[in-house]
């Protein structure tokens, strides 16, 4: 479904991504684990044009994708639920979903029955406004409001963002519900790598702007080096 | 230490005067009305301290006897009475409060709150008060007590109405901070007199043309300043704005320069009649159309109209367009921009449309301007207008028409109104504008309506609560 090759992004003269090769297939889970600053965020937003890659090539279902402008990338069918969630603080919950269909041109009264019966806190909250919400209802939000736009990939930016343990659990059994129930291809980038590692089908790690291991789910979590580098001690 | 503050402020601003003494400069001490002003900010600020430290009653006395005896006691100039009243009178107002809130055990945020609570009412209010208004506005001509001097506030209140309105697209609703707003009122003013006076456009036909002018004039600021945010976006737009005064003061052959334009044609009742006394042969006036006694009054009565509609047209588009994707896009621009980009939004041709459109609407303005002054110069096209107009969006609560409105009463009617006061009543305006971002520091008017709802409308009221409800 995408493949990049060679990616390097660069912010002004540093190189945040050296050489980014991934592919995702169609119906699968892919978390991408790492720490702080390896670049996992960059790629996510290399991905949709912002900023763009300036080596190397991103191919979404058959389409060079790696020179579109953002708003034609998310008009192909990629979604991303962004890192911090950045939902509109002073709209209602039923205007951001509303807003996430924005590229959608026909009725969007499917998706927002999905959203809600997905997420049935936020029905209950439709006319809160979005700052007041709490973290983990923010983060329904945001990937709610991604589902909106009809994706076929749907990117998700650390949704486990400060939040409390039995939030993501809840949140990652929604994901999983995504994945299993409407066969949407996810792009999950992770810090809480154990969970993150369960959860998908493959997995990559990324060190200072390079993937250095990959395989699936649980072969990492039983990988001698990722358990050393990321399981033990936080988890 | 406020006395010795104000003695030093006070020095140089009032105790020496410039008098003209047999043609010549000179400068004259006043150091008895130093003292004095030195020594009323004293009392005021002791009586402050005090009602403070928690004896608000005998204060609130001192207070109100200094306001009765202000205006019976001597005073060397009336600009100390006015202090001394102003002083008097903010004295008292503080103790006041500060009596209510002791009796008050709420909180700070609970009072916030409270007030929002207000604003929320007054906003459910307006559904009834805005077609009310509207038709206040309608009848205004044709009341018992409207005079020429009534329907010429009249119009300046709509003209700035309708900017606030325009202007409010740009900052109110796509949240970008345009200080150089009056440059497209320049615009549109200037397109209708050149068009006018050159090729002997009617204005019908102008007015179409200045706001299409317009607009294109907002697109080439719009251009080079999309990839700025925040601050720099305001200093290009502050630039763009003195830009276009200074083309106009300079470019003396197009725009007769510091001279501005005269003579401006007045519009005629939609190229039908004009509005004169005595027709050229061969035309109808307004007056003979509809056999009525000729009167001055029916030109301004019809360009009262005019802006009326002028005014309820942008605010109508306004309202539509918020229901409409390009609208919610400004909104969510707005809110947050990186969260945009994410959704697909296409910034650049959202933004060009914000400033197209606004611009378009301030041309439309603008030539109305010129119409019914006959007269332009670069002069009312300087920066303090900008600002002018920025303080009624920003006052009436970003985004909220209503507020708009109410923010133009004040902050245009008010002063119109104080006149008698002279030179006090821009100290009134001030006043006004601190004391409003003191308690409603998010504008008159903060709530936003939402633009959709799964159930029917709920009031303002309701939403207030549920708003601000359990996180």
């Amino acid at each position: 479904m995408l493949t990049m090759t060679g990616i390097r992004t660069f912010y002004g003269a540093i190189e945040a991504l050296k050489g980014v090769d991934l592919t995702i297939s169609a119906g699968e889970i892919v978390t991408l684990i790492g720490a702080n600053g390896a670049g996992k965020s960059t790629l996510l937003m290399t991905l949709c044009g912002a900023p763009q890659a300036r080596y190397g090539r991103i191919v979404f279902e058959g389409e060079d994708i790696t020179r579109l402008p953002t708003c034609q990338i998310v008009r192909r069918g990629i979604a991303q639920s962004p890192e911090g969630r950045r939902i509109f603080p002073r709209m209602t919950v039923l205007e951001n979903l509303q807003l996430g269909a924005i590229t959608a041109p026909a009725s969007y009264q499917n998706e927002l029955d999905r959203v809600f019966t997905l997420f049935p806190r936020l029905k209950e909250r439709s006319t809160q406004r979005g700052g007041t919400l709490s973290g983990g209802e923010q983060q329904m939000l945001a990937i709610g409001r991604a589902l909106m736009s009809r994706p076929r990939l749907l990117l998700l930016d650390e949704p486990s963002l400060g939040l409390a343990p039995l939030v993501v659990k809840h949140i990652f059994q929604v994901v999983r519900d995504i994945n299993r129930d409407h066969g949407m291809t996810i792009f999950m980038v992770e810090q809480n790598a154990h969970r993150a590692l369960r959860l998908a089908h493959r997995a990559y790690v990324m060190v200072n702007g390079l993937i250095t291991l990959t395989g699936s789910g649980t072969d990492l979590l039983a990988n001698p080096e990722v358990r050393a580098a990321y399981l033990e001690g936080g988890h | 230490m406020a006395g010795l503050v104000a003695l030093l402020l006070t020095l140089p601003l009032v105790g020496l005067r410039t008098v003209e003494v047999q043609s010549r400069l000179t400068i004259e001490p006043h150091l008895a009305e130093v003292a004095m002003t030195a020594f009323l900010v004293f009392l005021g600020r002791l009586g402050l301290t005090v009602a403070a430290s928690g004896l608000p009653g005998p204060v609130l006395l001192a207070a109100l006897a200094t306001l009765g005896a202000g205006w019976f006691l001597p005073f060397p100039t009336e600009a100390l009475r006015v202090l001394a009243l102003a002083g008097a009178a903010v004295v008292a107002i503080r103790t006041l409060w500060a009596l209510y809130r002791r009796q008050d055990p709420r909180s700070q945020q609970e009072r916030d709150r409270s007030l929002d609570l207000w604003g929320a009412r007054l906003q459910d209010a307006t559904r009834l008060i805005g077609p009310v208004a509207v038709a206040l506005a309608l009848a205004l001509p044709f009341l018992p007590f409207t005079d020429r001097a009534v329907l010429d506030l009249g119009i300046l209140l709509l003209t700035y109405i309708m900017l606030g309105w325009g202007l409010n697209i740009v900052v109110g609703l796509a949240g970008l901070l345009d200080l150089g707003y009056v440059a497209f009122y320049a615009v549109g003013a200037y397109s209708y007199a050149l068009l006018a006076q050159t090729f002997g456009f009617s204005f019908w036909l102008c007015l179409p043309l200045a706001g299409l002018l317009a607009s294109l004039a907002g697109l080439t600021l719009g251009f080079p300043v999309l990839r700025l945010r925040g601050d720099y976006f305001a200093i290009v737009t502050l630039g763009f704005g003195e830009i276009v005064r200074i083309i106009l003061l300079n470019w003396g052959d197009l725009t007769g320069g510091p001279n501005g334009i005269a003579g401006i044609p007045r519009p005629s009742f939609f190229g039908i009649a004009d509005f004169t006394a005595t027709p050229a042969s061969g035309q109808v006036a307004f007056h003979q159309m509809f056999g009525l006694q000729y009167s001055p009054l029916h030109r301004i009565i019809f360009l009262y109209y005019l802006i009326l509609a002028l005014a309820l047209l942008v605010n109508l588009f306004t309202m539509r367009i918020r229901r409409l994707p390009l609208g919610r896009a400004w909104e969510a621009l707005r809110e947050d921009d990186i969260a945009c980009t994410a959704l697909g939004i296409n910034r650049t041709t959202i933004k060009l449309a914000a400033f197209a459109i606004a611009a378009m609407f301030g041309g439309i303005a603008g030539s109305f301007f010129a119409t019914r002054q006959g007269f332009i110069s670069p002069e009312s096209f300087s920066f303090i207008e900008s600002a002018i107009i920025l303080a009624i969006v920003v006052l009436g609560g970003m985004g909220s028409q209503i507020g708009v409105v109410i923010a133009t009463l004040l902050v245009i009617g008010l002063p119109e109104v104080f006149r008698d006061l002279a030179q006090y009543r821009m100290l009134s305006f001030g006043a006004g504008m601190v004391l409003i971002m003191l308690w409603r520091p998010r504008g008159l008017l903060s709530h936003r309506e939402p633009t959709i709802l799964l159930h029917p409308r709920k009031s303002a009221t309701q939403q207030h609560a549920e708003a601000v409800g359990a996180p």
